[in-house]
C-alpha cells in the first residue's frame, strides 16, 4: 500500500485530497461523510464580511424600523434576542464540527476591509479552526484601481493576519492576476504557508426571456485542470510554501497529474457536488492503483518529479510551447 | 415616460399603490393649450374612436418612490435593457413641470364611463382612482386593491371600513384619501369598530334596500301624477352595466325636476330618496384580522345571509396595523407575535368556507402575479347579486421584505403553490356548469424558495433551524395537496344526473296492499 500522506500549510494530511469549500463542508452530516470517505482535511464555506454586514442591516432593517416610537405598532417580528446571526451561526458550525471530526477544519474568509479581515479572522482562530484561508474573491473591475494597487491591498491583510495570528494562513488566489509567479513569491514573504490555485468566480449569465444578469453556478470539468497543473509547475522550483491546486480535478488522473507538477494537496469541489462524497474515495483507490502500477512508494516520491525544473521537457509549460500545439492540431474533417 | 416605447397597457396605473399614475383618453384637440411639456399620442387599438389621444401622468410630488410602476412595465429599450417605457428620475429636475402637467391633465374631461372597456386593464385605467395618495407605507400591497375597486364602482360605492391599516390609510383625517369624480360622486365610507364591520356593512346595504324598496313604493303611489313611462323606466331598469346605470341617473334627475311640480307631501318624501333608485354598491372592506379571526362570526353570518355585499379581504396575513400579531390567516411556519417559534397549524382557508354555502361569489387573487384575473374577479363580485367574498393577496411589511419586490412576492407566493388564483361563481353553477375555475398552474417552484425569500419565515432557520425544516416539509405537502383538491373540484362535472328516486318498500307494500 502506498503512503499517501503529505502536508498543506504546514498540517500533516493523509492523503492530498481536500474537501474544498462550498455547501457540502458547512454542516455536519457532510464534513462526517467527507472524513468518513477518506478526506483529509475540509475547508469551510467562506465567511464573507459583505454578508455579514449585509444581514445584520436585513435585520435590522425588518426587525426594528418600526421602533420609532409608534404608539401602536413599533415592530412587526418577535424581539430579535432569540434569534441568530449569520455569523453566530457560522462559528456554532465550525465548533461542532470540529469537534465531531479528527481531520483538519480549515476556515475561510473573504473580508471587505482591513478590520473586518482582522475582526472575523480572530472569530475564526477562536472557534478553533486549525488554518485559515484566505478568499480572494474579487472582481477589479475599478478602472482607477492598477494591478499593483490590487496585489498590495492583500500582501498588506496578509501581513497584518500573519502578525495577529498564530495559526497558519494560506490563501486562495483567482488567476487575474498580470504576474502570478511575482505574486505568489511574495505571499510566501508575506507570511503564506499555502497557496491554492485558482478559485473560479460565479459567472453571472443573461437570461434570453427576461434579460436579467443572473450569477450562475457553473461546475467546474477536467479541461480546466490544465491550467493550475501548469502553473503549479512553473511555480515549485520557486516558493518554498505548500501549493494546492483548485479547479477542475474529477478524476484520479487529474490529482495525479497535479502532485507531479508539485502540488501538496488537491482541493476537489464541483467534482463532489457532481458526483456525490462517494467520488471522493474512488480517487483516492484510483490513485493507490496508479502508483501501485507504475511502482511509486509515496506520494512524497511523485510529488514534483514533473514540475518544470524536473520535466524532460522545461519549455513545455512555457508559452514557447504554442505553435507546436497548434501545428498538432488536426482538425477532425480532415481524419 | 418614453411614449415611442409605451403599449398603453396601463399596468403601471394598476399597480401604482398610491394612485399617483393616472392615464386619460380624450380628443386630441383638447389638448390645444397644453403646457409645453405635456405629452400625449393618439391612442393604440381600435377600441377607441379616431383622433383620441391618451396621456399618462404622473402626479410627481405624490410619487413615494416605491419602483412599482417601473417594475412592471413590460417594455424595455431594444438598445438599453435597463431603459423601460416608464422609467424613475430625480424629482427636482423635473418637480415645476411635471406640476404643469398635471394640472392641466385634471382639468381634462374623464372619458365617457359607458364606452369604457373595464374589462380590460388598459380600460379600466381610464376610470378615475377616486383613493388617492393614501398613507399606506411606500409600495403597499393593500391599496391597489382598493383604488381598482373605485376606479371600477367608486361614483357609485359604499364602503364600510374594518378598523386596520385600511382604516388608518383610509381615514387619517382631516384629510381622505377618498375622493370624487368631475360630477361630484364618490365612495361614501365609513368605519367600523374591528369586530362588527361586515355587519356594518350588511345594515348599509340592508337600508339602502329599504330605502329603494319605500322609493319605489311612494313612485307606485305617485304614479298618477308623474308620467307613468317613466315610472315604469324607474322601476324595471336594468342597471347591469355602465349605461344602464347612466340612464337611470338621468331617469332619477327627469323624477326630480317633476317631483318638484308636485305638491303632494309624498313627492317631498320621494325627494330625499329618489336617489336610492340608482344601484348602489356596497363594500364591506377590512384586513385577515377581521375577517379571519375577530370579526369571522360577522363575516360567517354576511355570507349566510345571501346579501348583495362585496367583501374585500386585504390578507396580510399577520395583524399589520397593530404590529405583527398572528392571525388565523398566518401561514404555518411564519414567525409572527404569539407564534414567536413560527405558526405551527396551517392558514384557515377562507375560501373553501365561503364556497361550501354555494351561494357565494369567491375570488383569491393576487394582482401582482396575474392582474386581469384580479380585475375579472372584481367585476364578476360586484355584478353577483348575492354575497362575494375577494380574498387578495398582499404583501405587507410585516412579511420582512422589500415592497419594491412586492410583485416578485406575489409571483413566488403564486408559482409556490401557497397562493393558488381561482374563482368561484354560483352563477355557472346554475347554467350547469362547473363553478369553480382555476386560473392558476400546480406548483412549479419549491415551498423552500417562497418561505426563504421573506423575513417572517426564513427567520425560524436563525432560532430553532430543525423546526424550520420539519415545517417546511409539512408546507411543502400541504400547498401540493391543496392544489391537487382544487384541482380535483375544478373537473368535477356538474350536469345533473338523472336520479331516479327508489321504490321503498313501505310505497310498494301500499301499492301491493
Ligand atoms: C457552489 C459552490 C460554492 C463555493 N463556495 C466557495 C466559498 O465559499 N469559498 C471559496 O473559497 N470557494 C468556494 N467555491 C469554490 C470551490 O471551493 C473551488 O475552489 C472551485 O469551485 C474550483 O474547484 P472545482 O473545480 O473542484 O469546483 C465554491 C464553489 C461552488 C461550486
Ligand atoms: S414609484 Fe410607486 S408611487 Fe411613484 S408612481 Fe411609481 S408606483 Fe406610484
Ligand atoms: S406599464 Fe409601461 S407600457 Fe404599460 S402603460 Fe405603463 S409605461 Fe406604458
Amino acid at each position: 500500500m502506498a503512503d499517501l500522506s503529505t502536508s498543506y500549510m504546514g498540517l500533516p494530511l493523509i492523503n492530498p485530497l481536500i474537501a474544498s469549500s462550498s455547501p457540502l463542508t458547512g454542516n455536519l452530516d457532510d464534513a462526517r461523510r467527507l472524513e468518513d470517505a477518506g478526506a483529509a482535511a475540509i475547508i469551510l464555506p467562506s465567511l464573507f464580511e459583505e454578508e455579514l454586514l449585509q444581514d445584520q442591516q436585513q435585520m435590522h432593517e425588518f426587525m426594528d424600523h418600526q421602533a420609532i416610537g409608534h404608539g401602536e405598532a413599533d415592530s412587526f417580528l418577535p424581539p430579535s434576542s432569540d434569534y441568530k446571526s449569520h455569523l453566530d451561526h457560522y462559528l456554532e458550525t465550525i465548533a461542532t464540527i470540529k469537534a465531531a471530526i479528527d481531520i483538519p477544519v480549515i476556515g475561510s474568509l473573504n473580508g471587505v476591509s482591513l478590520a473586518g479581515w482582522l475582526e472575523h479572522g480572530a472569530d475564526l482562530q477562536q472557534a478553533g479552526c486549525d488554518a485559515l484561508e484566505l478568499n480572494i474573491y474579487y472582481v477589479p473591475a475599478n478602472p482607477e484601481e492598477t494591478g499593483s494597487d490590487v496585489e498590495s491591498r492583500y500582501l498588506q491583510i496578509l501581513e497584518n493576519l500573519c502578525a495577529q495570528f498564530t495559526l497558519p494562513i494560506g490563501i486562495k488566489i483567482s488567476h487575474s492576476f498580470s504576474s502570478i509567479a511575482h505574486f505568489v513569491r511574495q505571499l510566501e514573504r508575506a507570511g503564506a504557508k499555502g497557496t491554492a490555485l485558482f478559485n473560479r468566480f460565479y459567472q453571472p449569465d443573461i437570461d434570453l426571456s427576461s434579460l436579467q444578469v443572473t450569477p450562475k453556478i457553473q461546475l467546474s470539468n477536467s479541461i480546466e485542470s490544465l491550467e493550475r497543473i501548469r502553473w503549479i509547475a512553473l511555480l515549485r522550483a520557486h516558493v518554498q510554501m505548500d501549493l494546492a491546486a483548485t479547479g477542475g480535478f474529477h478524476d484520479a488522473n487529474d490529482v495525479i497529474k497535479a502532485v507531479l507538477a508539485g502540488a501538496d494537496a488537491v482541493y476537489l469541489c464541483s467534482s463532489l457536488l457532481q458526483h456525490g462524497i462517494q467520488r471522493l474515495p474512488e480517487i483516492l483507490s484510483d490513485i493507490s492503483d496508479w502508483m501501485h502500477v507504475h511502482e511509486y512508494e509515496s506520494i512524497a516520491q511523485l510529488k514534483g518529479s514533473v514540475c518544470q525544473k524536473h520535466a524532460i521537457e522545461p519549455a513545455a509549460y512555457e508559452r514557447a510551447n504554442y505553435l507546436k500545439t497548434l501545428k498538432s492540431y488536426q482538425r477532425s474533417d480532415n481524419n | 415616460m418614453d411614449y415611442q416605447l409605451c403599449t398603453h397597457c396601463g399596468k403601471c396605473a394598476f399597480v401604482c399603490p398610491h394612485g399617483v399614475i393616472r392615464s386619460k383618453a380624450f380628443p386630441a384637440e383638447l389638448a390645444a393649450h397644453a403646457p409645453a411639456g405635456f405629452e400625449h399620442v393618439p391612442i393604440k387599438g381600435k377600441d377607441y374612436p379616431e383622433g383620441m389621444h391618451i396621456s399618462y401622468q404622473v402626479s410627481a410630488e405624490d410619487c413615494t418612490g416605491c419602483t412599482l410602476c417601473v417594475d412592471i412595465c413590460p417594455i424595455r429599450d431594444k438598445s438599453q435593457a435597463n431603459y423601460k417605457a416608464i422609467n424613475m428620475a430625480p424629482l427636482e429636475p423635473v418637480r415645476a413641470a411635471h406640476q404643469a402637467n398635471w394640472t392641466f391633465f385634471l382639468q381634462l374631461p374623464d372619458y365617457d364611463r359607458q364606452q369604457l372597456k373595464l374589462k380590460t386593464i388598459k380600460g379600466s385605467m381610464l376610470g378615475q382612482p377616486l383613493f388617492e395618495f393614501s398613507g399606506a407605507c411606500s409600495g403597499c400591497g393593500e391599496t391597489p386593491y382598493i383604488k381598482l375597486a373605485t376606479q371600477l364602482f367608486g361614483d357609485r360605492m359604499l364602503v364600510a371600513n374594518a378598523t386596520g391599516c385600511s382604516s388608518i390609510y383610509g381615514g387619517n383625517l382631516p384629510t381622505t384619501p377618498w375622493a370624487k369624480n368631475q360630477q361630484g360622486r364618490g365612495p361614501a365610507w365609513n368605519n367600523s369598530l374591528f369586530e362588527d364591520n361586515a355587519e356594518f356593512g350588511l345594515g348599509m346595504r340592508l337600508a339602502i334596500d329599504k330605502q329603494q324598496q319605500f322609493a319605489s313604493e311612494l313612485l307606485i303611489q305617485l304614479k298618477e301624477s308623474l308620467d307613468t313611462e317613466l315610472v315604469d323606466a324607474l322601476l324595471h331598469a336594468d342597471q347591469a352595466d355602465e349605461a344602464g346605470i347612466h340612464q337611470q341617473r338621468l331617469r332619477v334627475n327627469e323624477l326630480q325636476h317633476a317631483l318638484q311640480q308636485l305638491s303632494e307631501p309624498l313627492a317631498r318624501r320621494l325627494e330625499t330618496i329618489a336617489d336610492s333608485l340608482c344601484k348602489r354598491s356596497v363594500w364591506i372592506i377590512g384586513g385577515d384580522g377581521w375577517a379571519y379571526d375577530i370579526g369571522f362570526g360577522g363575516l360567517d353570518h354576511v355570507l349566510a345571509s345571501g346579501k348583495d355585499v362585496n367583501i374585500l379581504v386585504l390578507d396580510t396575513e399577520v395583524y399589520s396595523n397593530t404590529g405583527g400579531q398572528t392571525s388565523k390567516a398566518t401561514p404555518r411556519g411564519a414567525v409572527a407575535k404569539f407564534s414567536a417559534a413560527g405558526k405551527d397549524t396551517a392558514k384557515k382557508d377562507l375560501a373553501r368556507i365561503a364556497m361550501d354555502y354555494e351561494h357565494v361569489y369567491v375570488a383569491h387573487v393576487a394582482y401582482g402575479s396575474k392582474d386581469v384575473q384580479t380585475l375579472h374577479a372584481f367585476i364578476e363580485a360586484e355584478s353577483f347579486q348575492g354575497p362575494s367574498l375577494i380574498i387578495a393577496y398582499a404583501p405587507c411589511i410585516a412579511h420582512g421584505v422589500d415592497l419594491k419586490n412586492n410583485h416578485k412576492q406575489q409571483q413566488l407566493a403564486v408559482e409556490s403553490g401557497h397562493w393558488p388564483l381561482f374563482r368561484f361563481d354560483p352563477r355557472l353553477a346554475a347554467e350547469g356548469k362547473n363553478p369553480l375555475h382555476l386560473d392558476s398552474k400546480p406548483p412549479s417552484i419549491p415551498y423552500r424558495e417562497f418561505v426563504q425569500s421573506e423575513t417572517r419565515f426564513s427567520m425560524l432557520w436563525r432560532a430553532h433551524p430543525e423546526r424550520a425544516e420539519e415545517i417546511l416539509q409539512q408546507s411543502q405537502q400541504e400547498v401540493r395537496e391543496r392544489f391537487y383538491r382544487y384541482q380535483q373540484l375544478a373537473a368535477l362535472s356538474w350536469e345533473e344526473e338523472e336520479h331516479t328516486v327508489p321504490h321503498t318498500e313501505s310505497e310498494e307494500g301500499k301499492h301491493h296492499g
